[in-house]
């Protein structure tokens, strides 16, 4: 039988905590977390700060602007896929995949932008390709 | 309070097999566990600590103990991934210090070759309640191969480490496993067969990762009044450090591992510097892994590890720091796909002078041993030890 060349992607586990994520996700837009005490986004999200421990945290809309900080071309997969972190505009590097584009000139520090690719079942996951 | 001084490590065993087809997981960890305490002239009614991590069956230290029949009044199983072992070495030392326990076991095994598991090359969920970590990681297809990858990549890009340089790694491991009857690999290889070797996640080829085999290995540390009357040469912990690094909250730094924080800490103290050092278990589940750990550890200049191993450091006879003499994760074993504990084995022969006249080091009075597990690229456990021959 051929191989589907379409990768599947799991749906992410959706936690109380992090519904609002994934519920925007599903409109298109990427969320990330940020503490109004001491200022600062992080990423994955969470209810208290990681930086100063505060509770005062609330969602922001991500730009959708980012540069790759790294990445590597998975290529004995089924279906090669470049894994990647990706500094986000708003500070965070946040764990992803490049795609859509060809995996052989990618390269660190290249200018990317938000897509979402969807998943079995659950709520589509944010990607990047170049920009 | 320090740990200098404080503990021996008084028996190593090292399982011979490399695929443990027709042997059960505890049967591998007991038979590791006679090993070691025949070897320091121990019984099992002598051992009142235990230590373990998550390649034990069932929960903890409880069902290894009862399949042993043992009974330690003392039981950690801390689990850092693959540095687990020497962290627990460390913790052996600090129990002993307090009183806890005087005869620690520490007991390692697994058998992921015989049971065909895909290591390194596919994701793999946790299973159970999802970590708060796992939603925004598990569905991207983050692997071990790819996860180690990424910081080699952002390593060639900062410092212009090359694939090249990476490979004199795997070359030295190679150099050593050549004298080693139970290594999986036992040709040596050139630089360019590594960078010719199928890509697996770039930059890394195949002969950048590690082996995978079954088998285990065990550690007895005991109190110094136990080692003063047990015959064999004595090995002094000196020092022992662990840190646990992360994402930091997406302030994300691939270019450094947990050995930076773990490595200074076992060095002060030790009371010896890197360059005290005579020879060095370096955990290398992959090339980048050791490149980045020599760096942390201090053994050279933060982005001058490049030039460091093709130089021919790591080579025992001619190098500088000769490293992982018994050919290492990279060509002997990778037990499990943990392999902080053969770190420490191959540690303790050379200090006591049992490595292969081959690759033993000449004068070997001082040794470090260093592992990092878990994910190099997501969150890690890094553990130091130093030790030395009295």
């Amino acid at each position: 039988m051929a191989e589907s060349k379409v990768r599947r992607l799991p749906a992410p586990a959706v936690s109380l905590e992090t519904q609002a994520y994934w519920d925007a996700a599903g409109k298109g837009k990427l969320l990330v977390r940020r503490c109004t005490s001491c200022g600062q986004a992080h990423h994955y999200p969470r209810t208290i700060c990681p930086f100063c421990f505060s509770d005062k945290t609330e969602w922001i809309e991500a730009s959708g602007k980012g540069t790759i900080y790294s990445y590597s071309v998975m290529r004995r997969a089924p279906v090669p896929y470049a894994m990647a972190y990706v500094t986000l505009a708003e500070g965070p590097r946040m764990v992803t995949n490049i795609v859509d584009c060809d995996f052989d000139k990618l390269e660190v520090e290249q200018a990317v932008k938000l897509v979402f690719k969807p998943t079995d079942g659950g709520p589509p996951l944010p990607m990047f390709t170049p920009a | 309070m320090s740990i200098k001084g404080k503990a021996y490590i008084a028996g190593i065993y090292e399982h011979p097999t490399r695929l443990a087809k027709d042997l059960s997981l505890a049967q591998i960890h007991a038979e590791v566990a006679k090993g070691a305490l025949e070897d320091a002239g121990l019984s099992k009614e002598d051992v009142d600590g235990y230590f373990c991590a998550g390649d034990a069956p069932g929960l903890g230290p409880m069902s290894m103990v009862e399949y042993m029949g043992l009974r330690p009044r003392h039981s950690d199983s801390t689990d850092t991934g693959g540095s687990s072992y020497v962290l627990h070495v460390g913790h052996a030392a600090e129990a002993i210090a307090a009183g806890k326990c005087k005869v620690a076991l520490i007991t390692l095994a697994g058998r992921p070759r015989a049971e065909g598991m895909a290591t390194g090359t596919v994701p793999r969920s946790r299973g159970g309640t999802p970590t708060p970590d796992e939603p925004f990681e598990f569905p991207y297809g983050p692997t071990v191969v790819n996860m180690y990858a990424m910081c080699a990549m952002r390593h060639m890009y900062e410092f212009g480490t090359t694939s090249e340089q990476l490979a004199w790694i795997k070359v030295a491991a190679s150099h050593h496993a050549q004298y080693n009857p139970h290594a999986l690999l036992k040709d040596v290889v050139t630089v360019e067969d590594v960078v010719n070797s199928p890509m697996i996640a770039d930059p890394l080829h195949r002969l950048d990762c590690c082996v995978i085999t079954d088998g285990g290995g065990a550690i007895v540390v005991v109190a110094p009044e136990i080692a003063a009357k047990l015959k064999r040469p004595k090995v002094k912990l000196l020092g022992a450090s662990e840190f646990i690094k992360t994402q930091m909250g997406g302030k994300v730094d691939l270019t450094y591992s947990g050995a930076r924080f773990s490595g200074p800490a076992a060095f002060a103290e030790a009371g010896v510097k890197p360059s005290d050092i005579k020879y060095a278990s370096i955990y290398d589940s992959f090339t980048i892994t050791v490149l980045m750990q020599l760096e942390d550890l201090g053994f050279c200049e933060k982005g001058k590890g490049g030039k460091f191993v093709s130089d021919g450091n790591l080579i025992s006879g001619t190098g500088k720091l000769p490293f992982n003499t018994d050919g290492g994760g990279l060509c002997s074993n990778h037990p499990g796909n943990r392999g902080g504990l053969t770190k420490v084995l191959e540690a303790v022969r050379q200090l006591r002078g049992e490595a292969h006249p081959k690759v033993q080091v000449k004068n070997c009075d001082l040794a470090l041993a260093h592992g990092t597990g878990g994910s190099l690229g997501l969150r890690h456990g890094s553990a130091t030890v130093i030790l030395e021959r009295e």
